[in-house]
């Protein structure tokens, strides 16, 4: 016999949460981050208890847009998040010293199942998962074990993103994954057919990379927090 | 007390699998240790003590703690090499023990230098055995 006794707790650690979103988006680069981030940032401001797990192990970056400095997780009966701007965040590099975290895909499901059975959230109105680019691992393992989770789909108007969005969106409808919507960041203005939210390029969103309240300003989360209703979020 | 959260699941996965299992009281549970993740004993009995009060069918189960060395295989060169030896400093000894799979990071094969390798044996928690009365 040999039993993996952490997933038995994992829905408890869960169980106070309202909403699990897995902002997800199956090519690099089209913005999941920052659209993970800038929710989370969104939805902390306008008075919800928000949480923040990067899922991103190979390219955490959500503590780089948050600008978060020398935080570490509190050791009580588990690891509870330390909070920043009001979210509780969760990332890998607070256990990576911001070095290269080379995983294969079986190591990666082990270290999400980790983290999830000793993560104490507490009370929660919504959790943004960052996902990782893909269908892998951490994706099937967030179905797995947030089966309530709501899909925030990132695209891009590349026809490449495009493409594989129409894949990924039918594969949650196969799964019965709830989808929200999708988004098109870098958009050139119009919202195509079958996208609730055209975020446009915004040439002052680098700059407020690492500065939350900065970031809150800029057109990108105007742009956000004018979609949350269409993509059915406060 | 990250300990308390592991010992947490080893109660409750040996709870479900009695019910699964039809077994009315636990009688003796097998928890295996793996050396990497450098499992404070003490403070885990002390939480299984603490936790039983809530699990009924655990009461008086006897939680028998099993070390198991760690064990790696490079994959990369196939060198297979122990824990022993291998350099961490007290900080990322402390990561590894939150998350075992930080040993990816922080160490490497002795033969190759590579971080690509499996670790075979000595993780972290598991159960090796429950048994109990039906």
């Amino acid at each position: 016999m040999n039993i993996d006794p952490r997933p038995s707790v994992i829905e408890d650690r869960l169980k106070n949460i309202k909403r699990v979103i897995a902002v997800t988006g199956w090519k690099g680069g089209i913005g999941k981050s920052v659209t993970a981030t800038t929710l989370a940032l969104l939805l902390a401001k306008k008075g919800y208890k928000t949480g923040l797990f990067d899922l991103d192990f190979a390219g955490a970056s959500d503590h780089i847009i948050l600008g978060a400095k020398g935080l570490f997780p509190k050791e009580e009966k588990g690891l509870e998040p330390p909070v920043y701007e009001g979210v509780k965040f969760m990332s890998v590099v607070f256990f990576s010293e911001n070095k290269a975290v080379p995983l294969r895909g079986a190591n990666v499901s082990d270290a999400i199942i980790e983290l999830l059975a000793i993560t104490q959230w507490g009370e929660l109105d919504f959790l943004v998962l960052d996902m990782p680019p893909g269908i892998n691992d951490a994706a099937l393992d967030v179905m797995r074990f947030a089966r309530g989770a709501e899909v925030l789909a990132v695209t891009t108007p590349s026809i490449l993103a495009h493409d594989v969005l129409a894949r990924s969106m039918a594969l949650y409808k196969n799964l019965h994954v709830p989808v929200l919507g999708v988004i098109e960041n870098m958009s050139p203005g119009r919202a195509r057919a079958g996208v609730a939210a055209a975020i446009k390029t915004d040439p002052g969103l680098e700059k407020a990379l690492g500065h939350p309240s900065a970031l809150l300003k800029t057109a990108f989360a105007r742009d956000l927090s004018g979609a949350l209703k269409r993509l059915k979020l406060p | 007390m990250h300990e308390w959260a592991l010992a947490q699941s080893v109660i409750k996965a040996a709870v479900e699998h009695a019910g699964t299992e039809k077994l009315k009281k636990l009688k003796e549970t097998g928890v295996v240790f793996g050396e990497l993740q450098a499992i404070d004993k003490e403070i885990f009995v002390f939480a299984l003590e603490e936790l039983r009060k809530q699990f009924p069918a655990a009461a008086a189960c006897k939680f028998k703690i099993i070390l198991e060395p760690a064990a790696f295989r490079c994959k990369a060169c196939a060198h297979e090499f122990p824990l022993k030896g291998l350099k961490k400093t007290k900080d990322e000894a402390e990561f590894i023990h939150f998350v075992p799979e930080m040993a990816h990071t922080f160490m490497k094969c002795p033969k190759c230098k590579s971080p690509d390798f499996e670790i075979a044996k000595g993780r972290g928690v598991s159960i090796s055995y429950i048994r109990g009365d039906k």
